[in-house]
């Protein structure tokens, strides 16, 4: 290849990848709507400010599962961890809720990079235990440590200050709302920026071939690392919310169901998506409502047999209907 | 001291029948299956409900518990699990999941969310006490009857897996799917029978955990954990390795409870962590193998 076409081709490479990058027409536009929405539904800001903090768990799983291909299941972990400390940081150190979430974010990421070395060696299988044995862990430290956390009933009596000083939380939760939100807004731009950088690229190749992204020269290990810690932060994010909006963390921040729900919805929506995480926090969490109002005690019965069926048919096809017919579809 | 020893011993065998299945399937499918422990519920709850109900003997329940769970699992790997076992190991988690969710559910829903009392025959209900002082060996006659069924089917198994034609075929098939089909042994019936019998054994071990576990609907995922550490921490390409794992389990957790009843659960994750760590590919790996 001679240097001019060399020239030609970085040319063509770097504007590919600058176009990805890019933010397509409709994204403000979807993020305005966001921000509006606690005001236009006002009645229902309390269920969006819970989607709004699903969804930025689930961002969080997906720079770990759908980016890097790391199956983990006890992200959980990560997000009680969070929780824990800002509910902690608001009773014992002081209630500003700004700071109370730096806090949680730093907690949680410290634990991220504890943890990211279990997951570097062995198979899937490994990983799964390994995830899930951390969040069962801290479930049981959550639940043994009652002089700290308040053991199985919860941590009580935490008293939110009023954000930057002015908004104070109220019971409609409009103010939680649009905090979640904007907590959510500027992650997302974070990650956005993170998975369209050249560093966002290699965590798909690992993703998609770890030998070949070794032997092309990418630091694997360092870079699981890494990234591992990043959504572990992510996650202590929206746990760090989950406590400082509803004033409470209980023990089932932990617990197995939130790792499962996390996954389920970020599949609903599709992996290796940004938006993926926000579109099935908001179907599923609207989904929850639903059906749990009119079966509250067997809405998990609903939500496995939805699993069972997508999966059968294939998580690719059953979001994309114009493929049912068709012989022989991606899946 | 013994007693402990001895109680580890006993839930070891347990958890070891309750999981040899899922080790099995998950050395021949690489199928992650966490849904294996509602295969045991369903064992117990037959137990439970036919002596509950129909008043029927428990040495003539635990066979049927074993037929009843072969039999369901026969259906579902033939109807759901065989389109699975190509897809990727998240599709696999979600699927498993699912299937655990709704037999949590339904079982919730068809017999009620209390915890089932088991009723055990007389003759086992009694306690011996061997030795004296520190020594002492005090083995509770159900316990002793766990054992010696579960050590009987670790023999069974072991001699069918290393003598006989389906179990050499069974090796194969682990060993490598491909090769094995091209000489002529049929994978699919292999994999039916295999899912089957570890199901029913899953079921037999539901059934004999029934009164030491405790059996409520929430038992496929309270126990799911201490299957996968059986699994993951001994390997899937033996029966020693799980049976190994599932004593080492068993005597960590019995102990662990019994002299620091503060810590709970820690010593079991945090030994199986430290393990897997230290060996990701579980403590009893064979060379060789795929």
């Amino acid at each position: 290849m001679t240097q001019p076409s060399m020239n030609e081709l970085q040319k063509t490479i770097a504007e590919s990848l600058h176009n990805g990058s890019r933010w397509k027409a409709w994204e403000p536009v979807f993020w305005l709507l966001v921000l509006a929405s606690p005001f236009l539904l006002g009645s229902h800001a309390l269920i969006i400010n819970e989607i709004a903090i699903v969804a930025l768990f689930a961002i969080s799983l997906d720079l770990v599962l759908g980016y890097t291909g790391i199956v983990s299941l006890g992200h959980a972990a990560f997000f009680g961890m969070g929780a824990y400390a800002a509910a902690l940081f608001a009773k014992l150190v002081m209630p500003d809720p700004v700071v109370g979430l730096l806090f949680a974010i730093a907690v949680s990421t410290l634990l991220g990079a504890l943890c990211s070395f279990t997951i570097l060696r062995g198979s899937d299988l490994t990983r799964l235990m390994v995830t899930l044995g951390v969040a069962l862990i801290l479930f049981e430290l959550a639940n043994k440590l009652d002089w700290l956390t308040g053991g199985a009933d919860g941590l009580q009596g935490v008293v939110m200050g009023p954000l930057l000083g002015k908004f104070a939380f109220d019971l409609a939760g409009r103010t939680s709302a649009c905090y979640s939100i904007v907590v959510a807004l500027i992650l997302f731009v974070l990650a956005r920026r993170l998975t369209r950088s050249a560093f966002g690229a290699t965590l798909m190749a690992i993703r998609d071939n770890r030998l070949r992204a070794m032997a092309i020269g990418i630091p694997v290990s360092s870079r699981l690392a890494v990234i591992y810690t990043i959504a572990a932060g992510v996650a202590g994010a929206a746990g760090g919310l989950l406590a400082q909006t509803t004033g409470f963390a209980s023990l089932d921040v932990f617990a197995f169901d939130r790792s499962a729900d996390v996954m389920l919805l970020l599949v609903i929506g599709g992996t290796g998506w940004l938006y993926g995480g926000i579109a099935g926090a908001v179907v599923f969490k609207i989904m929850q409502d639903v059906i749990s109002t009119i079966t509250p005690q067997y809405w998990t019965f609903w939500i496995g047999l939805f699993l069972v069926v997508l999966m059968l048919v294939g998580r690719e096809r059953l979001l994309r209907p114009w493929t049912w017919f068709k012989k022989g579809g991606a899946s | 001291m013994l007693t402990i020893l001895f109680d580890g011993i006993a839930y070891g065998m347990l958890l070891f029948i309750l999981a040899v299945g899922l080790a099995v399937t998950m050395g021949l499918m690489n199928f992650i299956n966490l849904a294996h422990g509602a295969f045991a519920m369903v064992g117990g709850y037959i137990t439970v409900l036919l002596m509950q109900k129909l008043d029927v003997p428990f040495l003539v329940c635990l066979p049927l518990a074993f037929l009843g769970s072969a039999l369901v699992g026969g259906v579902l790997e033939r109807t759901l699990y065989r389109p699975m076992y190509k897809k990727p190991h998240l599709d696999q988690v979600l699927f498993s999941i699912g299937l655990t969710f709704m037999a949590v559910a339904s079982t919730d829903y068809f017999i009620g969310s209390t915890q089932q009392i088991m009723q055990l025959p007389e003759w086992l209900k009694g306690r011996t006490e061997l030795g004296e002082g520190a020594w002492m060996l005090g083995m509770g006659h159900y316990r002793l009857f766990i054992i010696a069924v579960c050590a009987a089917l670790t023999i069974a198994l072991q001699f069918v897996l290393a003598k006989t034609r389906f179990g050499s075929r069974l090796r194969a098939s682990v060993d490598d799917q491909r090769v094995a089909a091209g000489l002529g042994i049929n994978v699919n019936v292999v994999f039916l029978s295999t899912f089957a019998v570890g199901s029913g054994l899953a079921g037999l071990g539901g059934a004999l955990g029934a009164e030491v576990l405790g059996l409520d609907p929430t038992f496929p995922l309270k126990f799911m954990i201490y299957f996968l550490i059986v699994v993951a921490v001994g390997g899937t390409s033996s029966i020693t390795g799980p049976l190994l794992a599932a004593l080492l389990l068993g005597v960590a957790d019995v102990a662990g409870k019994y002299y620091i009843p503060k810590t709970g659960g820690f010593i079991v994750y945090g030994l199986m962590i430290a393990i897997l760590i230290w060996k990701p590919q579980g403590l009893f790996v064979r060379k060789g193998g795929k």
